[in-house]
């Protein structure tokens, strides 16, 4: 099934290697962008892997909403990455806070903190979904 | 240009083209085994190719060695896969190849890699170089060791001269002191290359990182640079193996067609160690750190046994 690349990520060529960050999630996402990487879902197979630093990343999948204390290690996360790189918010929450909106220690959602170029709704989204959410930036 | 130095340079082109693919192959493997479809063989020529063409980042607090240390992992990595008697033995350096050099030269890599994961500063970084260090002083000894039990047969410590005296005599190969000696080099290869069961090269989990851990900081060009020396080292070190161990095919000539057939030939060795390899890790798992010790020791008695051995019975 093809999808539609994402423009900006036309300089990737192919290869995605992902970092991901839990910027206050509740963990619903982190077991669905798991099974993505699953047996089942295999997304290794459309040139995405995940990778143990953000100096190695040119994606980064960030969910939950971030936390006060989440917002400066998320930026450094960025900071972090070398050009070009891509957000992914990945879940209700990142988009738009989700359930936790107006939480005590909820700073915002992941736009507020860094620029995001790619949203995936759900709460949690489907595994399928996140494949093809990564799909679109590997271009495969 | 003479013809040796021409096949010299084809090697070298070959080994820095194959490896990726090598790299590519094991993946390939172990996802098929894993019950994935997994990703394409040339998966890794993409991120090379994309990371070449991103933007280094270096660190705050690194100094010259962050940034020398990938040239030199891949000078030494260029220097060793065209000297190496890979396709044929009679390369333009083969008169220098000797053992201790290549050994050599491949401790200069790993010891420019170690000093680099120090000199970025963070913690991740000593303590990946601390463990490469302790694995590459056990290691460095087999390596030499397993080696020398064949060059006692042929009274040379030249690669080439081993190699050209297994092609020649291909009877003395299947000794007790070979068998011996190749599990030894298997082991140390291993190691040497961070495979399971010493590292594991696809971890996340940075208090279990031996290589990945050192690397941690390199981004963008620097980055496929040490990606594609580590795939290099991993290739330079299998062909070692399979032309020390199986040399049938390799050229003791610089003629073309036998260059040619040696080169197919290479490649096919290459496939079997890579495809073995990677059955080997889905099976495997990751030793404790703190027995890796006693393994590596246990490949170092291997190539002292091979070495009494091949001196006993020769």
């Amino acid at each position: 099934m093809p999808v539609e690349p994402l423009p900006a990520a036309a300089g990737l060529g192919g290869s995605v290697q992902v970092r991901h960050v839990d910027a206050g999630s509740c963990n619903g996402c982190e077991i669905e962008l798991g099974q993505a990487f699953s047996p089942v879902y295999d997304a290794e197979r459309h040139g995405v892997r995940l990778v143990a630093s953000p100096r190695h990343a040119d994606v980064l999948t960030v969910t939950g909403p971030v936390t006060v204390n989440m917002a400066g290690p998320l930026r450094k996360t960025y900071e972090a990455m070398p050009e070009p790189r891509l957000v992914v918010a990945v879940g209700d929450c990142a988009r738009d806070c989700g359930m936790f909106a107006g939480g005590y220690g909820v700073h915002g959602p992941v736009a507020t903190v860094v620029p995001v170029d790619l949203q995936v709704p759900g709460c949690p989204p489907e595994p399928a979904a996140i494949v093809s959410a990564l799909r679109r930036l590997s271009g495969r | 240009m003479s013809a040796a130095w021409i096949m010299a340079v084809a090697q070298a082109v070959l080994v820095a083209a194959v490896a990726p693919l090598l790299v590519g192959f094991t993946r390939a493997v172990r996802a098929r085994l894993e019950g994935r479809a997994g990703g394409r063989l040339v998966q890794p020529w993409r991120d090379l190719g994309k990371q070449l063409r991103k933007e280094p980042l270096i660190p705050a607090d690194a100094g010259m060695f962050f940034t020398a240390a990938p040239a030199v992992l891949m000078a030494t990595s260029v220097l060793v896969a065209t000297a190496a008697p890979y396709l044929s033995t009679r390369g333009p350096l083969s008169a220098g190849v000797d053992l201790i050099v290549v050994v050599g030269l491949l401790l200069l890599g790993t010891a420019a890699l170690a000093l680099a994961g120090l000199d970025t500063g963070t913690a991740f970084g000593g303590m990946g170089a601390s463990r490469e260090m302790t694995i590459a002083a056990l290691v460095e000894p087999t390596l030499l060791l397993s080696v020398f039990a064949l060059s006692t047969r042929v009274g040379s410590t030249n690669l080439g001269a081993i190699v050209a005296a297994g092609v020649s005599d291909q009877a003395r190969i299947l000794t007790p002191a070979s068998a011996l000696a190749a599990a030894a080099l298997a082991i140390a290869t291993l190691a040497e290359a961070g495979r399971l069961p010493v590292d594991n090269p696809a971890t996340h989990l940075e208090l279990t990182m031996v290589h990945e851990a050192m690397v941690l900081e390199y981004s963008g060009r620097d980055l496929a640079l040490v990606e594609w020396a580590s795939a290099m080292r991993l290739t330079i070190l299998l062909g070692l193996l399979a032309n020390l161990f199986v040399p049938w095919g390799v050229a003791t000539s610089l003629h073309p067609g036998s260059v040619a057939l040696a080169a197919v030939v290479f490649l096919g060795k290459l496939g079997v160690l890579g495809g073995l390899l990677a059955v080997g890790e889905v099976f495997a798992a990751k030793l404790r750190l703190f027995r890796v010790p006693e393994l590596l020791a246990g490949s170092f008695v291997l190539g002292l046994l091979a070495v009494i051995t091949s001196a006993v019975l020769a």
